[in-house]
């Protein structure tokens, strides 16, 4: 028999607490991403001079592959003093690799922006930090949360790339259970179902997510 | 000591890479003076203004304001190009009311016109809202307070973004062809505000306008401007009723002309 309803049931538990992990991970690296993204797409306008220095940063991150980013804070790092265990060193690269991407999300939205709120704020003499928090952030996000929640979804079916450097999330679980069993069938199906059904539940939160937005922003 | 003029523009020059847009341009303007600047288009009326916001640098010259230098600051007795900080001084006297309005689409009305006053001189929301309150009555939009830019009427948006400026309480105010983008029966509500502004609040006035019956009677003084420099300059009767100036005169035909 090539499905084992007993076997899978058995190794249930098991993956729903690697998925935890597989989430958290998730989590914790958006939620670097977007906010350093953030940080970045903001001190380019804000600081002229280090507009340079950012757009070869974000383009060096984002040509080179993740799972180099990854083993280069793991195994790399630690030469140079900085020692992090694998989840840390995992969800930092995932966060800053995926806030290369969101940077320029953010500089689309931040672009789309009239002239003349910029101007209004500067006739108003608000500080620049009070431009982007009050004026330019509330307007620039809600057109770009799609962008962004795509983003999302794509950083979630990348964090099996964590298995290579030995995170306990789901694919790495996977691969034990495999290892240990020599069954591979079950596992390896039903992480796959896991992150189909977690892409849809995300897509669907997007999207009304991006229904409410677009209601409060009065236009 | 003679009284500082409120504005002195000082051999100011405004090039964008060949092109001189500002030639040398020397105006001053007295307290609570009322001035309106007409002129062809690209005469360089707008780049006035903005330069005065501090929304465009200037390439030579200094402004000054209240007998500070705007675009400049002293140090050690010489002037030298004014830093963020003194720039944000100096300019707290001076506000500006654009041509396309340029509210924030995502407040209301009221939150317009406390943002500044909260976050930029430090006021308690209550008095900010008690101050804004006032002013939106004045420009007669008491019962639209919380309403949307986009739930208004382009005369109504301007008339909040009146009181949005006149809400941080600046000595000076800019405006720059504020009923252009307006339907023809809304021009008269916010000419009304500002005439309204003008009686009531002790302001110094500079505005653009293609509006001659309304220069000729709310201003105490016009500049004609024409490629970049004040060609001529007088009294509203002196410069619509007898224009030296050749090219005044051609500029006033046509624009009598069009009606
Ligand atoms: N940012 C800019 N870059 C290049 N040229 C500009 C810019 N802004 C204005 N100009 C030019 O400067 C001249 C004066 O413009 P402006 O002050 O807007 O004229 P006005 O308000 O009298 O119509 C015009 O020729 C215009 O094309
Ligand atoms: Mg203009």
């Amino acid at each position: 028999m090539i499905w084992d309803w007993a076997f899978a049931f058995e190794i249930l538990p098991v993956l729903a607490r690697a998925a935890i992990v597989s989430i958290e991970a998730t989590l914790i690296g958006f939620a670097l991403a977007a906010s350093l993204g953030l940080v970045l797409a903001v001190v380019r306008i804000a600081v002229p001079w280090t507009g340079w220095t950012i757009s070869v940063l974000v383009e060096l991150i984002r040509s080179t592959p993740l799972l180099i980013q990854i083993f280069f804070l793991y195994f790399v790092f630690p030469k140079f003093g900085v020692v992090l265990d694998a989840f840390t060193a995992g969800v930092l690269a995932i966060g800053i690799h995926y806030a290369a991407y969101c940077s320029e999300v953010y500089r689309a939205g931040f672009d789309n922006i009239h002239r003349g709120q910029w101007e209004a704020s500067i006739a108003l003499n608000l500080s620049s930090w009070t431009t982007f928090r009050d004026i330019i952030i509330p307007q620039a996000i809600p057109p770009i949360v799609p962008a962004l929640g795509n983003y999302l979804v794509a950083l979630f079916k990348e964090t099996p790339l964590l298995s290579a450097i030995a995170v306990l999330e789901l694919m790495q679980t996977a691969k034990i259970i495999g290892s240990e069993t020599f069954r591979y069938t079950e596992p390896t199906t039903l992480v796959g179902l896991f992150f189909l059904a977690m892409s849809l539940v995300s897509a669907a939160l997007i999207r009304s997510l991006e229904r409410l937005l677009n209601r409060r922003t009065m236009r | 000591m003679t009284e500082q003029p409120m504005v002195r523009f000082d051999n100011v020059s405004k090039r964008y890479g060949a092109l001189t847009v500002l030639d040398g341009l020397n105006l001053e303007i007295a307290h609570g003076e009322k001035v309106s600047i007409i002129g062809p288009s690209g005469s360089g009326k707008t780049t006035v203004l903005r330069m005065l916001m501090t929304l465009e640098t200037i390439n030579d010259g200094v402004i000054w304001v209240e007998g500070q230098p705007l675009t400049h600051m002293e140090r050690n007795g010489k002037l030298v190009p004014a830093d963020l900080a003194h720039i944000r001084k100096i300019r707290a006297k001076i506000g500006m009311v654009f041509q396309s309005f340029n509210l924030f689409p995502h407040m209301t009305a009221m939150q317009n016109c406390i943002e500044a006053p909260i976050t930029v001189l430090g006021m308690k929301r209550a008095d900010a809202e008690a101050r804004a309150a006032d002013l939106l009555d004045m420009v007669g939009l008491s019962e639209k307070k919380d309403h949307y830019p986009s739930q208004l009427s382009g005369g109504q948006q301007q008339r909040v973004a009146i009181a949005r400026a006149c809400a941080m309480r600046p000595k000076i105010m800019l405006f720059d062809e504020v009923t252009s983008a307006l339907d023809p029966e809304l021009v008269g509500e916010v000419l009304e505000v500002i005439r309204k502004l003008g009686r009531e609040h002790d302001l110094t006035m500079l505005m653009v306008t293609h509006q001659m019956g309304f220069a000729k009677e709310f201003s105490d003084r016009v500049c004609f401007f024409h490629a970049g420099k004040i060609c001529e300059q007088g009294p509203p009767n002196e410069l619509f009723g007898a224009p030296k100036n050749e090219r005044t005169r051609q500029f006033l035909h046509a624009v009598l002309e069009a009606g």
